[in-house]
């Protein structure tokens, strides 16, 4: 099996978040970055569960700066074969997307995998937006995939449950909490990850659509108003009174 | 120009993001100037009463048949009358369908696309659309640089309010192109509001000890007419299906009330659930960091509390 994981760059789950140039960009002083962890955790393991299984080839791909090597490396350590940077510094969701297609219409990928969305932008649109321009299925939101010969079974995540899709051929998939269970570089990988390939490609030719304009931190609540753990009719009073919400 | 809605139905109901699309789309076609039009795919009860809502047109695309979600026909369908009607504007609903579906029909329409929209658009020189970034840790205003845009709404954004009455479909009959992707089977609970569609939601964390003593949080789930939720390491645990697990990696809501129960509010807890209209915590620990982000906050034994507050909810309802 050939296949693709994308993987992308967020801060670290833990990050306070902070804006500079008159809140018109993420401020990453101080910030620690990670792997986006349902790149890591789901579509990235489960890749290397399929290939241990079934023989082939991970690649992993990242379109962003020099700085996300860092990242690249850990999937390598993780066990991913080879990898490609798209050399890009910014870039919303068209252009990530145009630049991952672009690459992978020169290769024959079996299953392109992402994960159900980054946790910075929560956009969740880079994997259907891959699947158009390649002209693919897409299942999103996977818990559950099976692979047999040249056709996949994928769970995949709806509101209030589940819905089972089959798809005769390569697909892009998205991949949610269920589809693995993380895995921990250990030394060996580490070790070897310096030696796999990480090749750096131009960006194709796409600009971005839509501009952030301003960041707004959210209102900070004017203070928690204590109730008397004896009085929860005191609380459902202020529900429907005050809050109005009941 | 004109605006489209893509109203959602699940087992041939129309959803409640369905009157949520229709109503923001008509807000927002008013303040274009324009007209919104409506369309529904597959077998639907009641397919004209977006018009309730202010939507001058249905179109209803094989309305006899019942049809299986798949990324590419629909958003085909969806390309294909936008074009037939000049559509410049797409609304969806940002549903696990509606996701799947946005990506896609910005490249087809080559428009710009922001997904997760958390008010109607602010109009000036741009087209600006603000939405949730770092999982709820932060708000992103996006100007929108090409002339064709498609916005997927989060549940509970708008209040739809009946400004109009059911109108006539019109009935249009498409060829579903067959694509490799077959759904075989989908399995939905009853009765219960999905989490991303709920507007209250009662939520308990490692305070309550063991799966076993559910029984608490579900009866006031349930007095409440509530839907349940979770935190992380209880979902990690396995106490309950992760589908319930809300927060940063889990699901983000944004119910009207959020009742907490032993959760202390983790920031990536809160990440998840901050943009709930109004939060109640209960937590024995006076120092629990989700009291910072709560409107109401209970401190003692949330076995204690949990049950009096399942009552005076009973009470309340029998008045």
């Amino acid at each position: 099996m050939n296949l693709l994981v994308c993987i992308s760059k967020t801060p670290d789950t833990t990050s306070k978040i902070s804006f500079k140039s008159d809140d018109t960009e993420y401020n990453s002083d101080g910030v620690s970055f990670i792997m986006n962890p349902y790149d890591e955790w789901y579509a990235l393991v489960r890749a290397l569960e399929l290939t241990e299984q079934h023989g082939g080839n991970v690649t992993v791909l990242n379109v962003g700066p020099a700085s996300n090597d860092i990242i690249i490396r850990k999937a390598l350590a993780i066990g991913a074969n080879d990898a490609v940077r798209v050399d890009l510094e910014n870039a919303d969701s068209y252009v990530t997307a145009s630049n991952i297609a672009s690459y992978a219409k020169t290769k024959s990928f079996d299953i392109i995998f992402l994960g159900k969305e980054s946790i910075d932008y929560n956009g969740s649109e880079v994997g259907a937006m891959v699947a158009e321009l390649l002209n693919l299925p897409y299942v999103s939101y996977a818990s559950s995939l099976e692979v047999n010969g040249n056709i996949s079974k994928v769970t995949r995540e709806i509101e209030g449950g589940v819905e089972i899709n089959e798809i005769e051929g390569p697909f892009v998939l998205s991949a949610a909490k269920g589809l693995a269970e993380q895995r921990i570089p250990n030394m060996k990988g580490i070790m070897m990850a310096k030696n796999k390939p990480l090749s750096v490609i131009s960006p194709t030719d796409a600009s971005q659509r839509i501009k952030a304009i301003k960041y707004i931190l959210p209102n900070v609540k004017s203070g928690v108003k204590l109730i008397d753990p004896d009085n929860m009719d005191e609380l459902v009073r202020l529900l429907h009174e005050e809050a109005k919400v009941i | 120009m004109a605006v489209l809605v893509y109203i959602e139905s699940s087992k041939g109901k129309i959803k409640k993001t369905g009157f949520e699309v229709a109503y923001y789309g008509s807000k927002l076609a008013t303040s274009l100037r324009t007209d919104c039009v409506a369309l529904l795919i597959g077998k639907t009860e009641d397919p004209g009463s977006p018009g309730k809502y202010g939507v001058s047109k249905v179109f209803h695309v094989n309305a006899d048949q019942d049809l299986e979600f798949d990324s590419q026909s629909y958003a085909s369908i969806i390309a294909q009358i936008s074009g037939d009607n000049n559509a410049d504007t797409i609304i969806l609903a940002n549903t696990a369908n509606g996701k799947a579906m946005t990506g896609r029909l910005a490249i087809k329409l080559e428009a710009g696309s922001v997904s997760g929209a958390n008010s109607l658009p602010e109009l000036n020189d741009d087209f600006v659309v603000s939405k949730s970034v770092y999982s709820g840790k932060a708000i992103v205003k996006y100007a929108i640089e090409t002339p064709k845009k498609v916005i997927s709404v989060m549940g509970n954004t708008i209040q739809p309010q009946i400004i109009g009455e059911s109108i006539v479909p019109q009935n249009v009959t498409f060829p579903i192109a067959s694509t490799t992707l077959k759904v075989l089977e989908r399995k939905t609970t009853e009765g219960i509001t999905p989490l991303p569609e709920a507007e209250l939601v009662v939520s308990a964390g490692r305070g309550m000890k063991g799966p076993e003593n559910w029984g608490i949080i579900e009866e006031l789930a349930s007095s409440l007419g509530a839907t349940t939720a979770c935190s992380r390491p209880v979902a990690d645990s396995h106490w309950r299906p992760h589908h319930e697990h809300v927060g940063q990696t889990g699901v983000a809501i944004r119910p009207n009330l959020y009742i907490a129960a032993g959760i202390s509010g983790a920031i990536q807890h809160l990440a998840g659930v901050n943009n709930s209209k109004v939060i109640v915590v209960i937590n024995k620990d006076p120092e629990a960091p989700f009291f910072k982000a709560a409107d109401y906050g209970v401190i003692g034994d949330l076995f204690e509390i949990v049950p009096k507050l399942t009552a005076a909810i009973k009470r309340f309802k029998q008045h």
